[in-house]
């Protein structure tokens, strides 16, 4: 009886804990879509559950006339799948020749990533900005791609360069006496086995990009030019909350489309963290 | 046809030296077109070069002497070009020494010589790695490297507002900014200000996030729990939803005037409006709440996966024992967490040391304070952000800059020695 009695106690509290959290994090979200059918610009004097509710925002960011905010999504895409094809490509290739080959310098350029992946590509924030200016790349969209691509260089390459490792050489050596050269060797034997690993690196050089803030605030100036994260935050920051409910509107774009991917590829993120160890 | 005495003779010298200009120790070792081709690499790279390496390496050591031929940052982007191409060429003149010498051993060993198709052969063989890292490395060496080496350069400088070229020069000051920030009164006392509430918020925050996301995925791993898939994925999301997106819209919540924390909650239970964006006490409390809230599922979805692979006997050969699950939780549980978490909790600390996204996005680093040039809820990463930025003032960003990646950096290699990829001998 008493043993009945601790347990009901003890899965009682339980459940009291787990919904208050789910409740802390049900709201922000309830509140924001809310906000985003309120019929209002501001929000003074609304609902939570609006009385009039609306689709009027999302149709004013769909707009091309009035709003930025498709041209916003379509440079944040692009940007990031351009990120995301150099940096696979890249990391590929170093991975492989770091895990196969034994050349002069291997070890010191191992030993420059691992150093390299330990300083955040922002530390160097002023570098980049002046250097951006100084060289007319202030203000595009190349000088974005190219500074997350190297930014996520070093630590995946030495992900995919583990990974890489765990193939067995014995499936080089053998394509080697059948006459497959260095390339083939690397394109049709090697890379179909790596595919996991891959596919966790596009992954994170998908987000990375799409989750960045800093550099695209430092670098990009004209409203056309804008990615989501910067472009949004302008929403929010000009007007003083006067627009606060497109910006709730556009939030909520965004936000369900990722959460969906990144909720139905959650295993496959946490397996490629755990290995990595490393960022979070 | 193997000499007598072949130990005796100095060709690996003779050619060693000869080779102090590039391709006569390759000629010596009758190896004609290797020689061909390095001559032709070094006077290429002279007259290539030339012009570079002189302004160059002139412009980094003086940043430009008169006005308006010169432009100090240019100079300074070139210096660094400069040594970088020099160093590069180096490497080349070196590997044109190394194997003069190594033909020249292999000839007083008697030891044939490659013939040309095999040195084809050999350079496609060794050469095959380098090629495949080049394109990775050149763009690491721009973006990456390059900027880092300007800010250290940079660090020593006086580049500000009123040192701004074109209009004027930079030059060098050795350690004068350092020494500003520890012994001027206006910037040593934001200086520790800033670093204050950064290490105050780091270790807050991130332990707050930890302790949630640990106590919330043992809660949920106990067995006789119903709906634990559906609660899992809720208390995922907040880690689903990009981070800019959350933070906007608690900077909305939070918000005095229409804000739902002050008219919704707090009116809902009688309690006064609080002022979190203009009071520099509620704006940090309300930062360390938004960190907690987006940072505990990452933690609470890794310690999941830990504590899935924690063997069920432990806990039976407990019960048995007549352990307590107090005693369950803190001998068994929480070790093998922690233990199996270890490294990336570190890289939870370093990562809130440098989170510029919820200072930023939140309140913009503000409150502003009196008599400081940050913010009261700034961090260092936001604070180099706005001397950039906002008060151009460079060569202070540099150099604050730099103490923070020594701060970082020390903590990483602090932890990296630690993990097993030092260890192993293959690994590296």
């Amino acid at each position: 009886m008493n043993m009945k009695r601790q347990k009901f106690i003890r899965l009682t509290l339980s459940y009291i804990a787990i919904l208050i959290a789910v409740t802390i994090i049900i709201y922000p979200v309830l509140w924001i879509v809310g906000s985003s059918f309120n019929p209002g610009n501001s929000l003074s004097g609304s609902t939570i559950i609006p009385k009039n509710a609306t689709l009027k925002h999302y149709q004013e960011l769909f707009d091309l006339s009035s709003s930025k905010y498709l041209l916003w999504y379509w440079n944040t895409l692009k940007i990031c799948t351009i990120t995301m094809i150099l940096s696979v490509t890249m990391i590929a290739l170093m991975g492989y020749s770091f895990s196969r080959y034994r050349f002069i310098g291997r070890k010191n350029g191992l030993m420059t990533f691992l150093i390299l992946q330990m300083i955040p590509n922002f530390a160097a924030l002023i570098a980049i900005y002046v250097l951006a200016v100084q060289t007319k790349l202030i203000d595009t969209h190349l000088a974005l791609i190219l500074l997350y691509t190297g930014g996520l260089l070093p630590m995946n390459t030495w992900l995919a360069k583990g990974y890489f490792d765990t193939i067995p050489k014995e499936l080089d050596e053998s394509a080697r006496i059948d006459g497959a050269g260095h390339f083939r060797i690397f394109w049709q034997i090697i890379l179909p086995l790596a595919k996991p690993i891959l596919a966790v690196i596009a992954l994170f050089s998908f987000i990375t990009p799409f989750a960045d803030f800093i550099l695209a605030k430092v670098i990009l100036r004209s409203e056309e030019k804008f990615t989501l994260a910067v472009g949004l935050y302008n929403l929010v920051a000009k007007q003083f909350g006067g627009e606060f409910t497109k910006f709730a509107a556009g939030a909520v774009l965004i936000a369900i489309p990722i959460s969906l991917l990144f909720l139905s590829l959650q295993r496959y993120l946490i397996s490629g963290l755990t290995a990595g160890g490393t960022k979070g | 046809m193997i000499d007598t005495n072949v130990t005796k003779s100095t060709h690996r010298k003779r050619a060693f030296f000869l080779s102090l200009i590039p391709g006569l120790g390759q000629l010596y070792n009758r190896q004609y077109l290797k020689a061909f081709a390095f001559i032709v690499l070094a006077f290429s790279f002279i007259i290539a070069f030339k012009d570079l390496l002189n302004i160059g390496l002139w412009g980094l050591v003086t940043l430009g002497e008169q006005l308006p031929r010169d432009h100090s940052v240019f100079l300074l982007v070139e210096g660094i070009i400069a040594v970088l191409v020099l160093l590069l060429g180096l490497c080349v003149y070196a590997l044109n020494l190394y194997d003069a010498h190594l033909n020249g051993k292999r000839r007083d060993l008697g030891i044939q010589l490659n013939s040309i198709r095999e040195q084809y052969r050999n350079v496609i063989d060794t050469g095959f790695p380098y090629l495949m890292l080049s394109p990775g490395f050149f763009l690491l060496i721009f973006v990456v490297i390059f900027p880092i080496l300007f800010v250290i350069l940079l660090a020593f400088t006086n580049y500000d507002l009123y040192h701004s070229p074109p209009a004027r020069l930079v030059d060098w000051i050795g350690f004068q900014n350092f020494i500003d920030i520890f012994k001027l009164d206006i910037w040593r006392r934001t200086f520790i200000s800033v670093l204050s509430w950064t290490v105050i918020w780091t270790f807050i925050a991130t332990t707050v996030q930890i302790t949630i996301g640990i106590f919330l995925a043992v809660l949920l791993n106990q067995k006789d729990l119903k709906f634990k898939k559906l609660f899992r994925t809720i208390l995922i999301l907040p880690w689903a939803i990009p981070a800019f997106v959350s933070i906007l819209v608690f900077a909305g919540m939070f918000n005095e005037s229409f804000g739902a924390i002050n008219n919704d909650l707090l009116a809902f239970f009688g309690i006064d409006p609080i002022p979190w964006l203009t009071s520099p006490f509620w704006a940090k409390v309300a930062l360390i709440l938004i960190q907690s809230w987006l940072g505990f599922p990452f933690i609470f979805a890794m310690v999941t996966g830990v504590l899935q692979s924690i063997p069920e006997e432990l806990y039976e050969a407990a019960t048995v024992d007549g352990a307590t699950m107090l005693q369950k939780f803190r001998s068994i549980t929480l070790p093998l967490i922690l233990y199996a978490i270890a490294p990336i909790l570190i890289t939870q600390y370093t990562f809130n040391f440098n989170n510029f996204n919820v200072i930023f996005l939140f309140n913009g680093g503000g409150p502003p304070m009196p008599g400081q040039t940050a913010g009261s809820t700034d961090i260092l990463i936001s604070w180099i952000y706005s001397l950039t930025l906002e008060s151009k003032q460079y060569a202070k960003a540099a150099a604050v800059t730099m103490i923070l990646s020594l701060i970082v950096i020390s903590v990483a290699l602090w932890q990296f020695r630690r993990t097993k990829s030092f260890k192993e001998e293959d690994m590296m």
